[in-house]
């Protein structure tokens, strides 16, 4: 599964961070900023926090393209 | 005084809950019309997915016009002076503007800002504790700990002087009471202002190491003193008075649910999610900033024409079955909802990383401290806020 993000949408809300921390993370001006461009179906923990902080991003800033 | 047929069904509770008619609507035709407390005429959206699709669509709802607020002759103010009202003030704007002075404030609430933050937070709420103890029982946990310690938190944070305290707090109250005339509310708003002003006018000639300071410091050439002082003023009012309601009525929750007190007090694992349904549970926002429509559109099979005004409720929202099973059920050991209580869409709660840092730690450090933490008065004598814009509770006596 790809991880896309959109700075620009971004407001930093860091519901991401917080739903799926070891698939995103913020820089210095709270915007995101993913930590990896694809989420392994290996890892199926991630690849559901991931898909959640994908469908729960206020600003609609995050998709996530399924292989 | 306002009679109580006159609040708003979206601001009416029972107790903790949203009224049965408030259920009735989200079930059946989905949008009733509501007049809100400011005297505006409106669309009141109640379902999850409604509510929602409305928050996240800055194009097609805007939150810039002011007749979503005030009707037109409400307090007598010309338009330049509701303009004036307005400035700085983030939930009023639509972007671009919007996303510049948000943009401004985001590296103060990351994920890892916060978790610099903690240890003070610690610090300030076991000093808390120890007053509530010090004073014994019986105490108000409203005045001596759920409302002390977001104030403080946010005085620092912002860099208001803590003393100021009895006065901010008190238009604050007065300004979110809908049971007060517009203009009333709009002379305290004035005075907030006035008031925020003098600090803004310290930071532009000594910034500190504060949010006023780093915004003079590092956005002094694109930031007007007017637009800090409407930045601030919303920070401050939404940093205390928000988390110090859910921090009583959250508390209140877990005192009528002693299986689950129990969980929040001995298992720290407990603790995020429980934060989580609490949020949810009590939606103590009754609703957004109202939206206007910039288009026709249908809602819930309901045509709302450009120019309408819409309120959503959150509470209906959050209670919705679409979002979970059993929705009026508190259950703290539910899988993570989406739930809105933040709001959603671009004007999601800024402060939402800071609420819940704040409450992840209050909670359990209270129930801890006071395992035998029980209320001092029968829980039919517990007073709620009938007329506030934000629920919570006018007082909570306990014992332990």
């Amino acid at each position: 599964m790809r991880i896309v993000a959109d700075r620009d949408r971004c407001i930093g809300a860091g519901n991401c961070v917080m739903t799926a921390p070891e698939v995103f993370d913020q820089d210095d001006d709270g915007l995101v900023a993913p930590l990896v461009d694809e989420v392994h179906p290996v890892d199926p923990a991630s690849v559901d926090a991931a898909r959640q902080a994908v469908a729960r991003c206020p600003a609609t800033a995050l998709r996530a393209l399924e292989d | 005084m306002t009679e109580v047929s006159e609040i708003p069904l979206h601001m009416r509770r029972a107790q903790f809950d949203p009224i049965d008619e408030l259920g009735e609507v989200r079930d059946n035709a989905g949008v009733c019309p509501v007049v809100t407390p400011f005297g505006v005429s409106a669309h009141l959206v109640s379902r999850y997915d409604d509510v929602r699709e409305v928050l996240s669509d800055s194009a097609r709802f805007s939150t810039a016009d002011r007749h979503a607020l005030t009707p037109p002759d409400a307090a007598g103010l010309t338009e330049e002076e509701y303009a004036r009202a307005r400035v700085g003030n983030l939930l009023t704007y639509d972007p671009p503007e919007h996303i510049r002075l948000r943009r401004m404030l985001t590296p103060e609430f990351t994920v890892r800002r916060m978790h610099a933050l903690r240890p003070r937070i610690v610090e300030i709420v076991e000093a808390a504790l120890d007053d509530v103890e010090r004073a014994g029982r019986p105490a108000d946990l409203v005045s001596t700990f759920a409302l002390p310690v977001p104030s403080l938190v946010i005085c620092e944070l912002l860099g208001v002087p803590y003393a100021d305290r009895a006065d901010f707090q008190r238009r604050t109250v007065d300004q979110l009471d809908a049971s007060h005339p517009p203009e009333r509310r709009l002379a305290l708003q004035q005075a907030s202002r006035a008031y925020m002003a003098t600090l803004v006018e310290r930071a532009r000639r000594e910034p500190g190491e504060d949010i006023l300071g780093m915004l003079v410091r590092e956005h002094g050439d694109d930031v007007s003193a007017e637009e800090l002082v409407g930045i601030a003023s919303l920070l401050l009012l939404a940093g205390h008075e928000t988390t110090a309601n859910m921090l009583g009525l959250g508390t209140l929750a877990l005192l009528r649910h002693p299986d689950q007190l129990a969980m929040v007090r001995d298992d720290p694992a407990s603790v995020e999610p429980a934060v989580e349904e609490l949020l949810r549970w009590l939606s103590i926002v009754h609703a957004g900033i109202p939206r206007t429509a910039t288009t026709a559109v249908t809602i819930a099979g309901n045509t709302i024409a450009a120019g309408e005004h819409l309120v959503l409720s959150l509470p209906g929202a959050n209670r919705d079955p679409a979002l979970v099973d059993d929705p009026d059920r508190l259950d703290i050991t539910r899988e993570p909802t989406g739930h809105v209580a933040f709001g959603h869409g671009l004007h999601h709660c800024l402060g939402a990383p800071l609420a819940r840092l704040e409450l992840r730690i209050a909670y359990p450090a209270l129930l801890r401290r006071f395992p035998g933490l029980a209320l001092a008065v029968p829980y039919e004598q517990i007073a709620f806020r009938p007329y506030s814009v934000i629920h919570g509770l006018q007082a909570l006596p306990v014992t332990w």
